[in-house]
């Protein structure tokens, strides 16, 4: 049981990380990195490590995001790749 | 250049590979890393520092002189960001909206300003219609969320949480404030000397409760010499929830200074 | 070749890690724009800070806080190290992640003020300004 939730957060963290790589805008860019840094928070609490969990949901997911969309906002959305 | 790389990527991938091979089983409770030091934390921090939050007792008590260097790296992420773009020369466009009738006038001439007030209000070069369910959701939304990160910073002992989650939960509140209105209102309520004088203080908190320790006759951060001014009851505990709250103000503002100099180019004057 | 599976199966956890560093290191070197390079360096920094954490992970244990004892000395059942999580890696890594946030932060302003003086974020477009520049 505890290894199935595991293996399949696992595999959804690398898609967002391969979706957040390919995808060429950078504003989707940012929103697929929170949206990883979720799924990398779940699989902390699965662990049972609290408190990174919780400093993870906070900082990662909301804080860096929104520094994301700061800087997106100031310079460009267009990529090449 | 993408062939090279992808040949570099799988060369490094290929050799952690080999090496994971070499790494404990998932899960044994013998390995290496949890026989020696942090066996002596998990059996004896209870009775040492009486905080049943073992990471907390850790972070704030065992390693406290790490903790207060990482403070002190997030200080200087906040003056760096200050000082690569912070631009105090003032905006010579400046645009006003006479409120009763909508009309946008721009005014070139930077000595010749009309006083916002009633009629005239100073406005972003766009202008968006202020929407009042965003507005009043985050006003509302707002006060829980601070009440929310007070009780994560004083609650790091006994629960999940603590000086670092706090300050960003608090400092994100600030961050929404801007968001919902606008940038000028987040500084008419929390100017940016405010800002600095409290990324600052939170260190110099962190330092003084160490310093204090000193002067009271222990070691540097040794909180059990607070004893006689404070008693003996938890007092390690409350050694921590100072020094939780320096850190906590640290990152607070350091989190805000940030944002409002990335959003706004350092200008301060129109963002997000 | 079965012996080779079954090492997989027993420690898979560790070769996913290995592939989320893998992406971020990719990313750092071969993406052209900058945002996208800060993205990858981001990633491989939870991939290490996830490897980290993961070698804290104990079975059949409970997380890092002492049940039932409420800080009034030690008196109570005696604890055992194997009941909780090892919580040494958890300290280091929170402490890691609000460092790694601040020197995005840095990052970013570095970004802005790149944008700033030559309107672009993309790698050989930067190489070209800089070179223009240097012949002018």
């Amino acid at each position: 049981m505890y290894w199935s939730i595991n293996l399949v957060i696992l595999v959804f963290v690398i898609v967002c990380a391969l979706a957040a790589i390919y995808v060429k805008d950078l504003l989707a860019t940012a929103v697929l990195f929170g949206a990883y840094s979720f799924m990398m928070c779940l699989l902390w609490a699965i662990m049972g490590a609290v408190d990174v969990a919780f400093t993870e949901a906070s900082v990662g997911a909301g804080v860096s995001t929104v520094f994301f969309v700061a800087a997106v906002f100031r310079t460009s959305r267009r990529t090449k790749d | 250049m993408k062939l090279l790389s992808l040949i570099v990527v799988c060369l490094t991938g290929g050799l952690l590979l080999y090496g994971t091979a070499d790494l404990p089983d998932w899960g044994d409770p013998n390995t290496p890393a949890s026989l020696h030091l942090s066996k002596y934390y998990i059996e004896n921090a209870i009775r040492d520092t009486e905080v049943p939050n073992l990471v907390t007792a850790v972070l704030a008590d065992y390693r406290s002189i790490d903790t207060m260097l990482e403070t002190a790296v997030v200080f200087c992420a906040g003056l760096a960001c200050f000082m690569l773009l912070r631009d105090f020369t003032p905006k010579k466009d400046h645009y006003y909206r006479h409120v009763p009738s909508g009309v946008i006038l721009h005014v070139k001439n930077p000595d010749r300003q009309i006083i916002a007030g009633n009629e005239f209000e100073d406005m972003d070069k766009e202008w968006l219609p202020p929407d009042t369910i965003i507005k009043t959701v985050c006003r509302m939304l707002i006060p829980f969320i601070q009440i929310y990160a007070l009780y994560v910073v004083a609650h790091g002992d006994f629960s999940p949480g603590g000086g670092f989650q706090g300050g960003v939960i608090l400092g994100s509140s600030f961050i929404l404030l801007a968001i919902s209105y606008n940038l000028k209102y987040l500084l008419k309520r929390v100017s940016e000397k405010f800002l600095g004088i409290l990324s600052a203080a939170g260190v110099l908190v962190y330092m003084g409760i160490g310093l204090a320790a000193m002067v009271l006759g222990g070691n540097f951060l040794d909180y059990e010499k607070y004893a006689p001014i404070f008693g003996e009851h938890h007092i390690r505990a409350l050694g921590m929830l100072g020094v939780e709250i320096g850190v906590g103000m640290s990152v607070t503002a350091v989190m805000v200074i940030i944002y409002i100099n990335i959003v706004s180019e350092g200008k301060h004057d129109e963002g997000l | 070749m079965t012996e080779l599976f079954m090492l997989i199966a027993a420690k898979y956890n560790y070769c996913l890690y290995v592939i989320l560093m893998m992406i971020g290191l990719y990313a750092m070197i071969a993406k052209n724009n900058l945002m996208k390079k800060l993205v990858g360096m981001n990633i491989f920094q939870t991939a290490i800070i996830l490897f980290y954490v993961s070698i804290g992970f104990k079975h059949n244990a409970t997380i890092p806080i002492i049940k039932g004892d409420h800080g009034h000395g030690g008196h109570g059942a005696a604890i055992h190290a194997a009941d909780y999580m090892n919580p040494l890696p958890h300290v280091l890594m929170l402490t890691a992640i609000v460092v790694s946030v601040a020197t995005l932060g840095v990052a970013m302003a570095l970004c802005v003020k790149v944008y700033q003086r030559y309107q672009t974020l993309e790698e050989d477009e930067l190489r070209m300004r800089l070179s223009e520049k240097i012949k002018s």
